[in-house]
C-alpha cells in the first residue's frame, strides 16, 4: 500500500477530515473498528482515550495476552523493597466497565494488513477499520552468545516484568555476604535507558541493608556510557563506595560469552563468575511487529511523527517500545505520549473529529538509594524527519538531599497518575 | 573471579567519568519559595527553639509558605486554596462556593472541626491526616514551627472577617495579560490536558504531584507563567511551559478550572 505523508493526508484532510471517516461508515454497515494489540503503557492508554473522547461512535477492542498488566517501571523499587509486586501489577477491569472497552485476553498471532485482520493463537479473527500496534520489545536471545530463552531461568533478564521479575527478586534475596552480582548491560536502542543502572541501584541497597559488604556488583556494559551516568556514579560513590563496577567496553573489550551451568561471562578482558547474572540482551519490536511486516531492518518500526502511523501502513499505528520515535526513549511515559497522539488521529480518520498539532513528552524518574531520586525528561515536536527533542532537563548532581526527596516523591504521584491515566478510574 | 586483576585498568577507565560530568546548561535563578525557606531557615538559627512558647511573629513568617493558595484577613477571597477567615471552630469543607476534595467535605460532615489540635495534626502530615485532599503541602515537621504557624493563623483569622470571599482575585497586571485576557476554549484544553494527566490526578488527588483542578483562572494562569519564565523553579513544570503559548495557558485553565473534584 502507498504511504501517504501528512501532507498528502492534508489535502485530503483539507476537503474535510470526514471525507475520509464516511465511506468507513457506508462500507461498515455500523460502528467503525480500532483493535490494539498489546495492552501496556501505550496499547491501554489508546484504548482508553478513543474510547473515553469518542464516546459509543467508535468500537474499541483491546487484545492482551496476560490477564493482568506488571509495569515494567517501578519494577526495580519492588526489586529493591520498596514496592509490592501487587501495587505494579494492574486490572484491566476499568478498561471494560467503565469505557466500555471489548477486553480480549489472547494472543495476537498474525495482521493480514490486507483483509484487515487480527487473527488469534485460538484461530479466532478480530476484524478492524484502524490497528494500533503496542506489542512493546522481543529480546534477541543470541545477542549474548550463549543466552537464551532457557537460560533466562538461571540468568533472568527481568527486562519484561511478570513471573521474570519474581525469579530475580527471589535469586538477590538468596544472595549471602560476599557473593557476586554480574549484569550484562544492553546495547541501544532498549527499553527504558536509565533502567538497567537503576536496577544495580536495587541491588545495592538491599546488599547494604542487610551488610553485606563483602558482595560486590559488576555491570559489563556494551555501551561506552549510559543514561544519567554522572548522576548514578555519584549516587553509588556516596551511597555503596566500592560496591559497584562499571565497566565499558574500553576495559572489558566486549562480551564474548554467557554460561548458565557455571555462571560465568566471558569477556575479551576476563571471566567474570556471577552468583546471580541478570542477562539483559539487545531488543527489537514485539514479533507481531516484524510478522506484520511492520519493522525495519532495525527491527523496530517506522512511522509518521506527526500522528504515530506505519509508513509502510496508513490503516496501522505503532506506539511504545516497538516504534522508532525519534529522539524520545523507550519508555511508559513516552509509550503513554504516544498514544494520544495516535488516539487523536484514529478519531480523526474514523469520525473526522478535530486533530491537533501532535505533542509529545517525557519524564524518566530513577531511585538511587532511599529518597535519593533522579529525572530526566524532554519534550518532543513532529517534523517531517523525526519526533525531535525541542527542550529537555536534567537533575543536577550535588543536589541537596531535600531536592533529591521531592523528585523520588514526584515519582511516586507520577506512578499513581499515569498508571490512572492508563488504566483508568 | 578475576576481579582483581581489572582494578587497575578500571579505576583509570571508571575515574574518566568525573571528567565528563555532565553540567547541564540549565538554569535555576532562586525560587520564591527558596527565598521564603531562606527567610524561615534565619528565623530558625535562634537557639533553644524546642518548649518555647508560641510565638505568632515568627509564625507571620512560616506563613510565607500557605500565601501562593491561601488568604487571610481583611478582603481575603478563596483562591487556589479556601480563605482563611474564622478558622477556628470552622467545620472542615464548610465554604460554600470552594471546591473541596470530596474526603474533605465527608470529614467535615463526620464531624471534623478545625481547632489547635486537628490543625496541628492536618499541617504536620497533610495527606496523612486527610487522606486524598486536594492540599499539595508536604508537611511542617517542627512542632514549633506548628505551634507558632497556628499562634499566627489564630491572631490573623480573627482579626478582620472576610467580607466578599467569593469575588475573583484580581489578576496580576504584568503577569500573563494577554493569556488572562483571552477566554479559553476548554475543548482545546481538554487535549491539552493529555500531556499534563500522566502526572497531575482529574480526580484532584494530591499523591506526591499537586492538584491542578478547580483553581481560579488567574492563579492558573500566574502558575504557569512563573514557570515559564523561571520564577518557580522546577524541572519538569518548567519544560512543560516552554513551547505553551497564551491561547494554550488559557485553554487548560479553562478546562481544568472547569474540573470538579472528586
Amino acid at each position: 500500500m502507498t504511504q501517504i505523508s501528512r501532507r498528502t493526508f492534508g489535502l485530503f484532510a483539507g476537503a474535510g477530515a470526514a471525507s475520509l471517516a464516511l465511506p468507513l461508515y457506508a462500507r461498515a454497515q455500523g460502528k467503525p473498528k480500532v483493535v490494539i494489540i498489546g495492552g501496556g503503557a501505550g496499547g491501554a492508554t489508546a484504548a482508553r482515550y478513543i474510547a473515553k473522547d469518542a464516546g459509543d461512535a467508535i468500537d474499541v477492542t483491546l487484545i492482551e495476552a496476560n490477564a493482568t498488566y506488571t509495569t515494567c517501571f517501578f519494577s526495580n523499587l519492588y526489586l529493591g523493597g520498596y514496592r509490592t509486586f501487587e501495587s505494579i501489577t494492574h486490572s484491566y477491569d476499568k478498561l471494560a466497565s467503565n469505557y466500555g472497552i471489548t477486553v480480549v485476553n489472547g494472543y495476537a498471532q498474525t495482521i493480514d494488513r490486507e483483509a484487515k485482520t487480527v487473527t488469534m493463537a485460538d484461530g479466532s479473527k478480530v476484524d478492524y477499520d484502524r490497528l494500533i500496534v503496542a506489542p512493546g520489545i522481543d529480546l534477541i536471545w543470541d545477542s549474548v552468545p550463549g543466552y537464551s530463552e532457557e537460560a533466562a531461568e538461571v540468568m533472568p533478564h527481568s527486562w519484561k516484568a511478570g513471573p521474570q521479575t519474581k525469579l530475580l527478586k527471589a535469586k538477590l534475596d538468596a544472595i549471602e555476604n560476599g557473593q557476586q552480582i554480574v549484569m550484562v548491560a544492553p546495547p541501544n536502542p532498549y527499553r527504558c535507558p536509565p533502567g538497567p543502572y537503576e536496577r544495580v541501584s536495587m541491588f545495592a541497597h538491599v546488599l547494604k541493608e542487610k551488610g553485606f559488604t563483602d558482595s560486590k556488583i559488576t555491570i559489563i556494559d556494551p555501551k561506552s556510557k549510559f543514561s544519567k551516568q554522572a548522576l548514578f556514579q555519584e549516587g553509588w560513590d556516596k551511597h555503596y563506595p566500592g560496591m559497584i563496577e562499571w565497566y565499558g567496553p574500553d576495559v572489558h573489550g566486549g562480551i564474548a560469552s554467557v554460561d548458565p551451568a557455571s555462571g560465568q561471562v566471558e569477556t575479551d578482558l576476563d571471566t567474570f563468575q556471577g552468583d546471580l547474572v541478570n542477562v539483559i540482551p539487545a531488543q527489537k519490536a514485539g514479533m507481531i511487529a516484524a510478522s506484520a511486516g511492520l519493522a525495519n531492518e532495525s527491527g523496530f518500526c517506522a512511522i509518521d511523527p506527526y500522528s504515530m502511523r506505519s509508513r509502510v501502513d496508513d490503516n496501522v499505528f505503532v506506539i511504545g517500545d516497538a516504534c522508532i520515535a525519534g529522539d524520545m526513549p523507550k519508555s511508559g511515559f513516552s509509550a503513554n505520549s504516544q498514544a494520544k497522539v495516535a488516539a487523536m488521529a484514529v478519531r480523526g480518520d474514523l469520525i473526522g473529529s478535530k486533530v491537533f498539532p501532535a505533542k509529545y513528552s517525557n519524564t524518566c524518574w530513577s531511585l538511587i538509594e532511599s529518597n535519593d531520586g533522579v529525572k530526566v525528561g524532554a519534550q518532543y515536536a513532529a517534523t517531517d524527519e523525526k519526533i525531535a527533542s525541542t527542550s529537555k532537563f536534567i537533575s543536577q548532581t550535588g543536589e541537596d538531599s531535600g531536592v533529591r526527596q521531592e523528585t523520588y516523591e514526584e515519582s511516586v504521584g507520577w506512578y499513581k497518575g499515569i498508571t490512572t491515566d492508563i488504566f483508568g478510574a | 573471579m578475576a576481579e582483581t586483576g581489572t582494578q587497575t585498568k578500571n579505576r583509570r577507565t571508571v575515574g574518566d567519568h568525573r571528567l565528563n560530568r555532565r553540567v547541564p546548561a540549565w538554569h535555576r535563578p532562586i525560587s520564591i519559595f527558596a527565598l521564603a525557606f531562606l527567610c524561615a531557615l534565619a528565623t530558625l538559627t535562634t537557639p533553644s527553639l524546642a518548649e518555647q512558647p508560641a510565638d505568632a511573629e515568627r509564625g507571620q513568617k512560616l506563613y510565607r509558605a500557605c500565601k501562593a493558595c491561601h488568604e487571610i484577613g481583611v478582603d481575603a477571597r478563596n483562591g487556589v486554596g479556601p480563605h482563611l477567615d474564622g478558622l477556628f471552630g470552622r467545620t472542615a469543607g464548610s465554604i460554600e462556593n470552594f471546591k473541596y476534595s470530596s474526603v474533605m467535605r465527608i470529614r467535615g460532615g463526620a464531624g471534623l472541626e478545625w481547632t489547635q489540635e486537628t490543625l496541628d495534626a492536618y499541617l504536620e502530615k497533610p495527606r496523612a491526616f486527610v487522606g486524598g485532599t486536594r492540599m499539595s503541602y508536604r508537611g511542617m515537621k517542627k512542632q514549633q514551627d506548628r505551634d507558632d504557624l497556628i499562634a499566627y493563623l489564630r491572631e490573623a483569622s480573627d482579626r478582620d472577617p472576610a467580607a466578599h470571599p467569593d469575588i475573583p482575585k484580581p489578576a496580576h497586571p504584568e503577569i500573563g495579560a494577554e493569556a488572562m485576557a483571552l477566554t479559553g476554549d476548554p475543548d482545546y484544553g481538554e487535549y491539552l490536558s493529555s500531556e499534563c494527566v500522566t502526572c497531575h490526578q482529574l480526580s484532584g488527588r494530591a499523591d506526591g504531584i499537586p492538584s491542578i483542578i478547580g483553581w481560579p483562572k488567574a492563579a492558573f494562569i500566574r502558575a504557569l507563567f512563573d514557570y515559564k519564565t523561571n520564577v518557580r523553579s522546577h524541572q519538569v513544570m518548567q519544560n512543560m511551559t516552554a513551547n505553551l503559548g497564551n491561547e494554550e495557558i488559557a485553554a487548560l485553565a479553562a478546562y481544568f478550572g472547569s474540573i470538579d473534584p472528586q
